[in-house]
């Protein structure tokens, strides 16, 4: 049997950087808070509000779709959107925004997705077609693509330093486009009923338990929004990280295995720094 | 700056000139493609009529994304582009001068793809005017949104399949501003007025013209 004795030093790994206690501690809660918000949204929304005298069942809808769309179109985006502008203004430049943009976009296609697809849903039965090719539909549309673009462009292995500025400057120039998409949706062509809750005087046109579940839908789905982006930015850090120190792992993980006793036909993994996994 | 423009300006017209290859290539292409939405929409040339505009615009971005990603590969060997910066060239003229050179390209496809519309679909232009000034206008916008994103994906090995997913959403706008001039514009189409969607192509042009003047020089630094 033979052994290698000499496999060298182990290289040192910077340990990848572990939240706080209580910064675990507030994501848990936010998610829990966020699954008991849409759990009660769920429960009112099919089974405690009443049906609507004109479009009966179909109005449940309203619980899910103006949510994600809030979510989507103007938190995650307009997120995204700021977050670009400040990393690229030089005196708040820093990852911290890079990555919240990153986030914050990834989270945004997800509910941007989810707005189509609840939409669709709506639309057959009320409009008579899956898609319409009005101006709020056909702006959403455009969103997506914008924004599927950007993270095509993180997805370009790049030196993070570079990435995160061409990121930036492709969420700048799609932010900008917006409002002109907006106006040149708009006068192409409308269909879409105009806004229920954020409507120019600021009174809801719906009521009674139908209003407060509407409420709560669009704070559990904030809710569902800020913890998915808190966690989708914990990875971004560790791929940071893994992306900075990955041949230093796999070198460690090498040279642990000379040293190691591998009588166990080599089933059981080295053991890997804190951090790694 | 306007020294530099016209100097970044005639270099990439030079280049032009001597290779031919947006006259050989992409303008070939534009007719191509005119060709194709024929066969796709069917001998019936009074649905070509009506198709007319949006097809034209269709084909300009297309070949637009080629006249960019022509403007950017010139530029991709022997470090031409390091050459550029250390020149010590205003980034703004650079970025004016790129513009230029693309939009000169863009008008010269746009008078054959116009003449293509009006023979191979039998449009009929009944106010030239719009036409000129929606041409105008829609090419400074997608030569100047199109020299930004082409310097964004300058460095990048995929710049060729990411460039057109980029950039052509960017461009909606100037589709459906001029697609609804030229339909204003031309004879039997939709009925439509052109003056507010002349508007928000100057509203594009400015925006996208002022974003690449402050822009450019950060932008080729993360190339």
């Amino acid at each position: 049997m033979t052994t290698i004795t000499d496999v060298g030093t182990p290289t040192p790994v910077t340990a990848c950087p572990v939240p706080s206690p209580r910064a675990r501690w507030t994501v848990r809660i936010i998610g829990i808070s966020a699954a008991v918000g849409v759990a009660l949204t769920v429960w009112l929304g099919l089974w405690v509000t009443p049906p609507d005298q004109t479009q009966g069942d179909l109005v449940r809808l309203v619980y899910i779709h103006p949510g994600v769309a809030w979510v989507a179109l103007y938190l995650a985006f307009g997120l995204a959107a700021v977050a670009s502008l400040l990393y690229l203004w030089p005196r708040t430049r820093s990852m911290f925004w890079d990555r919240l943009a990153a986030a914050s976009v990834e989270v945004g296609v997800v509910f941007n997705i989810c707005t189509l697809i609840s939409g669709s849903i709506w639309g057959k039965p009320t409009w008579g077609v899956y898609w319409a090719w009005d101006a709020r539909l056909t702006l959403t549309a455009i969103l997506l693509v914008l924004f599927l673009g950007y993270m095509a462009l993180r997805r370009v292995p790049a030196d993070p330093e570079k990435r995160a500025r061409r990121s930036a400057f492709v969420a700048l120039f799609a932010a900008v486009d917006i409002p002109i998409d907006h106006f040149s949706v708009l006068w192409w062509k409308t269909l879409h009923q105009g806004a229920t809750v954020l409507n120019p005087d600021l009174s809801p046109t719906i009521h009674g338990s139908m209003a407060w579940t509407l409420l709560i839908s669009f704070v559990a789905l904030t809710l569902a929004f800020v913890w998915m982006l808190l966690v989708r930015y914990r990875i971004g850090v560790i791929e940071d990280w893994l992306a900075a120190n990955e041949l230093d792992v796999a070198l460690l993980e090498r040279q642990s295995e000379g040293v190691a006793p591998a009588p166990d036909l080599g089933l059981e993994r080295p053991p890997v720094p804190e951090g790694a996994r | 700056m306007w020294r530099d423009t016209v100097l970044v300006a005639g270099k990439d017209l030079r280049i032009e000139a001597r290779s031919r290859v947006a006259l050989s290539q992409v303008a070939p292409f534009g007719v191509v493609a005119l060709v194709m939405f024929a066969f796709a929409l069917g001998p019936d040339r009074a649905t070509m009529a009506k198709g007319a505009a949006g097809l034209f615009w269709v084909a300009v971005l297309f070949c637009t994304v080629l006249a960019v990603q022509r403007s950017v590969s010139v530029e991709s060997v022997d470090g031409a582009r390091d050459g550029l910066r250390l020149s010590g060239l205003d980034p703004a003229g650079l970025f004016l001068g790129k513009a230029a050179a693309v939009a000169a390209q863009l008008v010269v496809l746009e008078v054959v793809l116009g003449v293509g519309v009006t023979v191979l679909y039998g449009a009929r232009i009944e106010a030239p005017w719009l036409i000129l000034a929606s041409c105008v206008l829609g090419t400074i916008g997608l030569a100047a949104t199109g020299t930004l994103y082409g310097a964004l994906s300058a460095g990048l090995r995929v710049k060729e399949t990411l460039l057109p997913f980029l950039l052509l959403p960017i461009a909606i706008p100037v589709l459906l501003a001029g697609t609804r001039i030229w339909q204003a514009a031309l004879a039997g189409g939709v009925p439509a007025d052109g003056t507010p969607w002349l508007r928000l192509l100057v509203v594009f042009d400015a925006v996208y013209l002022a974003l690449g003047v402050v822009v450019y020089g950060p932008i080729q630094e993360s190339a």
